[in-house]
């Protein structure tokens, strides 16, 4: 800040806007709250994070305290989602799955935003060759399908969870990075923008100031819808082996292990999935409130 | 026209070739000794070093690269280090089983999606328009294999109406693509109705009704014509997840097609299997997403390229 010219016309303008953006934020809380689908989202969530993060608490057993002589008992008082072939609790399992599943989805989601938000201010900022060669990038890692960049990224990598979350987000990141590039890409040549360069400011501060928060609506949209595919796809990966290894209880690995007893056991196969459901369901309806609410032009993603 | 689509292959080649390159290096880097793997760890260091040059193992990685490609262009991908059989006729075998799916899922969703949108769309803000939002919802939250591991309970173990698992006939089609295809119904009901209903607010669509056109008329003719535009993009990212998504349910069902195939060699690590059955894949959904833009200009006259 030391050198930056403090002209009352440059204090007056930045006031303004962080005084616009504040309301702005409270106005989105109150549109948000009138939305019955995002609260009913807003609480699946708050309550599958209270889950995790209270897991030792909540759980009646370990993950993995195994009781041969209780294997695939049905749900009853005792075990109240039944036991998996081990004997192992099957409610206990899936809240503590519950953690892997909201730790991989929020790293890996989390890491793709920053990556994609990055590329696409430099990309929507200088133009030019680089902008070619980034989209170029996005592209190719568009191209192909999640499941098929996890066969090839296990086959180099070998199975787990890290190659999975690599493998999701080189698949994701290219959405960050398109919705980023393409608002600062219009706003590059605003008034307001060439405003703030004629009163000398510098590159990074028209970036951080005026040309990002100007994404922070769509890209927490798009991270939201994000985390809901993330927690689908980690399942999905660990189902077939790609992903946690046993006895991790990720909730795709817990199913993985119920399909050789379906006949059996059919519970083992049908609790974790409901977790999933109810999760990804939380996920998205929020993302689908925030989007109605936050920025109404993206609804038909 | 005609340009344009061949900008479009000739623009494909070089993606390929690049996607090609990365999994042929990486899979190189990866696949640990192929003579240990050859030759079984006690042979001797003369008969390696005569092997490793019969098979051109001692060039550069490039020129590999490039015997490779030139016998993949000859539809040569190698053998199977496990079955010893020809990795393109293992690839043939199994691919029709593959497309089976796939096409069965594909159509099926489609058929449900589209019609499920524009009854939506008709009746907007009523009970059906709201039925098909809640379907779409509960599609895109819900994990496909598991619907198909509650599908196989439920029909096959249970009702015992169709066969759990394996391949054949249409009856062992039936649940596959069920499992592959609903999920997607949801999805495509939801831009449909959204698409259709834009639509409904130009100016054509007003002047077809003062023209005093029946509804259905005015909803089959004018409407859904020009709001397929926006499916069929739908459709052109949908071929990419219908070959994502049949790895996946092929092995919840046990059919033996390309992505069975392919999990398989992952496990014994069997990489020209693994390599072909890549190639093959990136080459349908590059001519996928081609197909699905020339679809798009013969659909919609106002694009011009």
């Amino acid at each position: 800040m030391g050198k930056q010219p403090e002209t009352p016309l440059g204090n007056l303008l930045e006031e303004t806007e962080q005084q616009q953006y504040s309301r702005k934020q409270i106005h989105t809380w109150t549109r948000l709250r009138k939305s019955p689908s995002a609260m009913i989202g807003l609480t699946i969530i708050l309550l599958l994070v209270f889950i995790a993060l209270m897991a030792n608490y909540i759980a009646p057993q370990g993950y993995n305290d195994q009781d041969l002589r209780k294997g695939l008992f049905a749900p009853s008082r005792v075990f109240p989602l039944g036991t998996d072939e081990l004997g192992r609790d099957l409610l206990s399992r899936i809240i503590y799955g519950s953690r892997i599943s909201l730790e991989v989805a929020i790293l890996v989601t989390f890491i793709s935003a920053a990556t994609g938000v990055s590329l696409g201010a430099i990309a929507g900022f200088y133009g030019g060759r680089i902008d070619t060669i980034i989209q170029g990038a996005v592209d190719i890692s568009w191209a192909f399908p999640t499941v098929l960049l996890a066969i090839f990224l296990v086959a180099v990598l070998g199975p787990s969870l890290a190659s999975v979350m690599l493998a999701i987000g080189l698949g994701y990141w290219g959405g960050f990075e398109r919705v980023v590039r393409g608002q600062i890409l219009s706003l590059r040549e605003q008034e307001f923008v060439l405003a703030a360069r004629a009163l000398g400011a510098k590159n990074s501060r028209i970036m951080f100031l005026h040309l990002l928060p100007n994404c922070i609506a769509p890209v927490i949209v798009m991270a939201t819808l994000m985390l809901a595919d993330a927690i689908l796809i980690e399942a999905t990966l660990s189902f077939l082996g790609m992903g946690a290894q046993p006895p991790t209880p990720s909730w795709g690995s817990i199913l993985s292990g119920g399909r050789s007893y379906l006949r059996l056991a059919p519970w083992v196969t049908i609790f974790p999935g409901l977790a999933i459901m109810f999760t990804v369901l939380g996920f998205n309806l929020l993302g689908d409130g925030l989007r109605d609410t936050l920025d109404p032009r993206l609804r038909n993603l | 026209m005609t340009s344009y689509l061949l900008k479009r292959f000739l623009f494909a080649i070089p993606v390929l070739l690049l996607m090609a390159f990365l999994v042929f290096s990486a899979l190189h880097f990866a696949g640990g000794d192929p003579l240990t793997l050859l030759l079984g760890p006690g042979a001797s260091p003369e008969v390696r070093e005569a092997t490793r040059a019969r098979l051109g193992l001692d060039k550069p990685l490039l020129v590999q690269f490039g015997i490779y490609m030139s016998h993949v262009l000859r539809a040569d991908f190698g053998q199977s280090i496990i079955s010893k059989s020809e990795v393109s006729e293992l690839i043939l075998q199994k691919l029709p089983i593959t497309a089976e799916l796939g096409a069965a899922a594909f159509s099926l969703s489609y058929l449900l999606g589209i019609p499920l949108g524009v009854i939506a769309a008709v009746n907007h803000r009523k009970l059906l328009d709201w039925f098909t939002m809640v379907l779409a919802l509960i599609g895109v939250s819900m994990a496909g294999f598991w619907l198909g591991l509650v599908l196989m309970y439920i029909f096959g173990a249970t009702l015992k109406w169709l066969p759990p698992t394996g391949h054949g006939g249409i009856k062992y089609l039936i649940l596959p693509a069920l499992a592959l295809g609903l999920p997607r119904v949801g999805q495509i009901a939801r831009i449909s109705r959204s698409s259709v209903l834009e639509v409904f607010h130009q100016d054509y669509i007003r002047t077809a009704r003062a023209k005093g056109l029946q509804e259905r008329v005015v909803v089959i003719k004018h409407a859904l014509r020009n709001a397929l535009i926006p499916i069929i993009s739908l459709m052109g990212l949908d071929l990419g997840y219908v070959i994502g998504g049949s790895v996946v349910i092929e092995s919840v069902f046990a059919r033996p097609g390309i992505g069975f195939l392919m999990l398989k060699s992952i496990y014994s690590r069997d990489f020209p299997v693994l390599q072909g059955c890549m190639f093959v894949l990136a080459v349908a959904i590059i001519l996928s997403n081609i197909l699905a833009d020339i679809a798009y200009v013969i659909v919609d006259p106002r694009i011009r390229h």
